[in-house]
């Protein structure tokens, strides 16, 4: 049961999109991000629209596939529309008991719940186009002026990019404890939230002393394999920008000048 | 030339109390003498804490001599210096096969050991798939690793060592977490770069059925080299080897148990052939 949770639901594809530098698609997503929050009105979020459903069709990613990123986010969305609709000071429209429907808290919670939607939308293109190591790639690779300030970037992305391979081994392992447990007699099922925290605790304790024992195998594995840090390195799959990088550039750039045009119609 | 020379080594594992006052002191490796010559398929065999992981571990400079030298390639490990050329000469494979891949495609991690010691992008790409194909996984090279088999993993972990063009591999009981079938799979791929290749193995077990092919035989106990010779050698002393806690494959015992009732089999029988061999010709 824990196996089939995957973390960085790549759908492979073979589109422009999938194909793009993935620090192209970092960057269009900040911008794509920064510019649902700047946009106030009809027509920005027209062209957000447009340029979305864009990126979508090019991605080759059935929309079907996008929606479902939304589910998880509902109560959230729904959470964040009704403080909006009930707690926005302004003109009353509708008055009951103590709680009151403004034409402001109408807007708000209409404007919220859209950028929610565009957001977890725009945002899953990227991640469903990028497999978790383009995405470690691209951020070391946009991040590296930070090393200048002494940020170990490289340590960072190597540390990200173990972290992803580890999570299915980790995730097994689990399940093996937790089925070695419970053939024991151990109960995860049943019982109130604060027990079964509780009985987490004989999971977590041998889970944790063997994550601790891999991460020692993996750092000597790493140096009888020559591995001294990001200094001195070369790259089997350097990214480097094609023609196709630097049209979507010029593509973003537009859309955050027309969004910024037009975004407070 | 010796690819490896140890003489006199000698590691202690110093256990210290929170004063940093020595607490205990355990000899791992007493004074070894061993010597490999290039090209050689050199096996040592050892029980639990026998000091043979920690012997491996110095080939790769994963560990450094507390007494005595070891020279790999004519570089002393100890020194500092030597660390990176050392681990280029002498590739390490580990145990487990999930803790020694560290990308997540099979392809990816074959080209991390060429990556960290900065060969150029192409270069590396021929080199994974050179790699990938002597020990036969060059079609599964877009493949996660969570999804092969422990000996598939073992192989990409060969391959990984392979592509920084080492002059010898270490296996540190590369198949003491595999089922028969991955156990063959990754020795046969091991003989084959030996054969093929010309790198020399240094294959640590204690798998009796792994050492028969080998050209020389190293039998560790407490630390120290208690026999060597070749397999033929090491296996007629039934006797020596039971006091090191080591069993001999089933067909020397049976050859031995045979011998010892008076019928004449020869010594240090290896193979069922030889034994069916030899047991036709005295019926005649």
């Amino acid at each position: 049961m824990l196996r089939d949770i995957t973390i960085g639901q790549y759908y492979p594809a073979d589109s422009v999109i999938h194909k793009l530098d993935p620090r192209v698609k970092l960057f269009g997503t900040l911008i794509y991000v920064i510019s649902l929050f700047c946009i106030k009105g009809v027509v920005g979020f027209v062209v957000a629209t447009f340029f979305m459903a864009g990126m979508i069709a090019l991605s080759k990613v059935p929309f079907k596939f996008m929606v479902k990123g939304l589910k998880p986010i509902m109560i959230l969305m729904l959470i964040t529309a009704l403080f909006n609709l009930f707690l926005t000071p302004g003109d009353v429209l509708v008055s009951f008991w103590v709680l009151e429907i403004t034409k402001e808290g109408v807007q708000n919670a209409v404007l919220m719940t859209i950028r929610l939607i565009y957001l977890i939308l725009g945002t899953s293109v990227m991640t469903l186009t990028t497999t978790p190591n383009q995405l470690t790639d691209g951020l070391e690779k946009s991040l590296r002026p930070l090393n200048k300030i002494k940020v170990p970037v490289h340590a960072i992305a190597m540390m990200m990019s173990i972290a992803l391979r580890f999570i299915p081994i980790l995730i097994e392992e689990t399940d093996k404890i937790m089925k070695a447990q419970m053939a024991r007699g151990a109960d995860f099922e049943n019982g109130n939230m604060l027990k079964r925290i509780k009985n987490m605790i004989p999971l977590l304790v041998p889970l944790f002393v063997s994550a601790f024992r891999r991460a020692d195998d993996l750092a000597m594995a790493m140096e009888a394999r020559c591995y001294s840090g990001g200094a001195g390195r070369t790259k089997m799959k350097p990214l480097t920008y094609v023609k196709r990088d630097y049209i979507a550039y010029a593509v973003i750039i537009v859309y955050l000048l027309l969004s910024l045009l037009c975004g407070r119609i | 030339m010796n690819i490896i020379k140890a003489r006199q080594l000698v590691h202690e594992y110093i256990r210290r109390d929170e004063e940093g006052n020595v607490e205990s002191i355990q000899t791992a490796l007493n004074h070894v003498d061993i010597d490999v010559k290039e090209g050689q398929f050199i096996a040592i065999l050892g029980h639990n804490g026998s000091g043979k992981s920690t012997f491996a571990k110095h080939i790769n400079a994963l560990l450094s001599p507390t007494e005595g030298s070891l020279w790999v390639d004519g570089k002393d490990v100890a020194d500092e210096e030597n660390i990176l050329a050392v681990r280029q000469t002498a590739g390490m494979v580990f145990q487990n096969p999930d803790n020694q891949i560290i990308a997540s495609v099979v392809e990816e991690d074959v080209g991390f050991g060429p990556e960290n010691i900065g060969v150029p992008t192409e270069t590396i790409w021929t080199r994974v798939a050179d790699s990938l194909r002597s020990v036969g996984m060059l079609k599964y090279r877009n493949h996660s690793p969570n999804k092969l088999s422990g000996g598939q993993k073992q192989r990409v972990a060969i391959a990984g060592v392979m592509a920084m063009e080492p002059k010898c591999i270490v296996l540190d009981e590369p198949t003491a977490m595999l089922d028969p079938n991955g156990r063959k799979e990754v020795l046969r791929a091991v003989r084959e770069l030996n054969q093929k290749k010309g790198i020399t193995i240094i294959l640590i077990t204690h798998y009796m059925e792994e050492v028969v092919d080998a050209d020389y035989v190293y039998v560790m106990d407490k630390g120290e080299v208690v026999m060597k010779g070749t397999p033929r050698e090491i296996f007629s002393q039934v006797g020596k080897l039971k006091e090191h806690h080591l069993d001999v494959p089933q067909v020397t015992l049976l050859a031995d148990i045979l011998r010892q009732s008076g019928i004449n089999v020869p010594l240090g029988v290896l193979t069922r052939e030889e034994l069916v061999e030899a047991i036709m010709r005295i019926a005649g």
